[in-house]
């Protein structure tokens, strides 16, 4: 895939990033933020990638630990905010 | 599976983060919005396993270890501690792409060289995104690490401005930007790949460093604004990663969040009417600067006997929580105080201000575990136009939020920060520790006022206190 190509994606990212989340109520902005971290940990898949046999052990050791990281990254933020937003329901129903 | 279908998978995915994140803009959607986001999430995970070449045995086993971590830590999490949890896995993702970095920077130069370059592009711009997303990284992993220390309780969270820091700081960032040119440009100026590998220690090191120092001068109450910062950091450390690597998703995913991680930090700094620049740099709350104004008056205590006659007659009632509600652990007890109140047939409201607590939305996650109705919690300015026909206001905890020096005192420091005008209800009741002062190191004109009368104590104990009035 063509350089421009990566950096015209990663601008109208940013822009498609921007027009979502302007009108997020201040309510939500706490699983907002635990939910967009746990996106964040995207970077699991470049851990995945350097997990490999044949580029020598250093880079085998760091590919594990960065794999570990993105992993408690992911799973965590995820599980969290789940569990955050499972109070968030609206309660007026079952009063 | 050839290249192509792993980047269509990869589309996939990031569709599914897009709505995931859209979903998350509103109340009835954002639980199945995050559970789609992570639907994308496994999708990625399982398309890059087809890759050929990994060592499967040393994935599955550190997919079992970090997801056992992650998920033993997202379960037995208090919700007063969300805070540091968020900044703790923030700081992971951050260093998980310093070492996806480093591994690229180890490959390119492993066997005493810097090896020539296969992909499609210049070898100096992968360079580069290495040395961002290192530096990027590296602040993210420390500066949350400190975060989380701060709000954990682990390391004081005042403000601390070590004396020249600033310089420090100014100076050690440029010597960063020397060592990342020295990373990108030196084997084309002819150095020797012992020197590009000192100029990569140098960034780490100094990243690292330099993650510490920048939240060093940040006091608690700044706290929101810097959780959102290290969050948009996070992303942009793995979208500098998705550049490394050549990678779509990580770009889209990263960027995604780099972006809803800064809204949130302006947001969060208007609702201070602070720059960015002051929260980051300015060592706001620290010793040298509490130069509190003096007020006239003395602050009046009331026994919560005394409250409870003024309650029983209220017919409208607005609770304004700060992060002394979350350090008392008071929700469960406020929210059946306002389960008494309701039930007598009086009016109640939280408001809650986009600062109180030390994260973006803290007291609604902690009224929300209380079973607070979502329907119940108002945004500033929905309830400032109410507040003169308000009964009680009571302020559990909060401080700087309702101190009307920031309407009325262009001398004030905070002058200029919207707040929640307690001021002008009927009465005011505040639930405090003691005498001391706010975040900001100011005195709260709010609690000299003829109307406000003062709960000491533990606040927890206090509200449980009145709410064992009403029922006796």
């Amino acid at each position: 895939m063509s350089l421009s190509l990566l950096l015209f994606i990663f601008t109208l990212a940013a822009f498609l990033g921007y027009e979502l989340i302007k009108k997020v109520p201040s309510q939500l902005h706490t699983p907002l933020m635990s939910g967009s971290n746990a996106i964040s940990g995207i970077t699991v898949v470049g851990a995945l990638l350097a997990v490999r046999a044949d580029s020598g052990s250093w880079a085998l050791a760091l590919g594990l630990c960065a794999l570990v990281f993105a992993t408690i990254n992911v799973v965590g933020g995820y599980l969290v905010t789940d569990r955050m937003l499972a109070m968030f329901r609206r309660k007026g129903g079952s009063k | 599976m050839s290249a192509d279908w792993v980047n269509l998978a990869y589309i996939v995915a990031s569709i599914l983060f897009v709505l995931g994140i859209k979903m998350l803009g509103s109340a009835d959607t954002a639980r199945r919005g995050n559970r789609l986001s992570a639907c994308g999430m496994l999708l990625a995970i399982v398309v890059t396993l087809l890759d050929s070449g990994l060592s499967y045995g040393w994935i599955a086993g550190g997919l079992i270890l970090g997801g056992s971590i992650g998920a033993f830590a997202a379960r037995r999490v208090q919700m007063t501690a969300m805070p540091e949890m968020v900044a703790l896995f923030n700081g992971f993702g951050g260093l998980a792409s310093l070492l996806v970095g480093s591994v690229e920077f180890i490959k390119l130069s492993g066997n005493g060289s810097l090896v020539s370059w296969a992909f499609e592009v210049p070898q100096s711009f992968t360079l580069s995104v290495i040395a961002l997303a290192v530096f990027i990284g590296g602040i993210t992993f420390t500066g949350s690490l400190l975060a989380y220390g701060k709000l954990s309780g682990v390391t004081a969270s005042r403000a601390v401005l070590l004396p020249g820091q600033r310089y420090f700081n100014a100076g050690l960032l440029a010597l960063l930007v020397v060592a990342a040119l020295g990373l990108v440009v030196g084997s084309v100026l002819g150095l020797s790949v012992s020197w590009v590998w000192i100029a990569f220690g140098v960034l780490l090191t100094g990243a690292l460093l330099l993650g510490v120092l920048a939240v060093l001068p940040i006091g608690g109450g700044d706290m929101p604004v810097v959780i959102a910062l290290l969050n948009s950091c996070s992303g942009l450390a793995a979208a500098a990663a998705g550049f490394v690597i050549l990678n779509n998703v990580l770009i889209v995913a990263g960027c995604l969040v780099g972006c809803s991680g800064l809204i949130l930090t302006i947001i969060m700094c208007k609702a201070m009417n602070r720059s960015l620049a002051n929260v980051l740099f300015s060592g706001f709350g620290s010793a040298d600067q509490g130069a509190a104004t003096g007020v006239e008056g003395e602050m009046k205590a009331a026994s919560t006997e005394d409250a409870y006659y003024v309650l029983e007659a209220a017919s409208s009632v607005v609770i304004i929580p700060g992060y002394g509600m979350a350090v008392a652990q008071a929700q469960h007890a406020v929210k059946e105080l306002t389960d008494i109140l309701e039930a007598k047939g009086c009016e109640v409201r939280y408001a809650i201000h986009p600062v109180a607590g030390r994260m973006p939305g803290h007291m609604n996650v902690l009224l929300a575990e209380a079973d607070v109705p979502y329907e119940q919690l108002a945004e500033m300015d929905s309830v400032n136009p109410i507040m003169p026909t308000v009964d009680v206001a009571i302020v559990i905890g909060a401080n700087d939020v309702v101190n009307p020096a920031a309407l009325n005192d262009p001398a004030s420091p905070i002058y200029g920060m919207p707040i929640i005008r307690a001021h002008e209800a009927k009465t005011v009741f505040a639930l405090k520790r003691g005498q001391g002062a706010g975040f900001s190191g100011l005195l709260n004109e709010l609690y000299f006022l003829e109307k406000t009368r003062m709960l000491y104590g533990d606040a927890k104990t206090t509200v449980s206190e009145l709410v064992g009035q009403f029922k006796s």
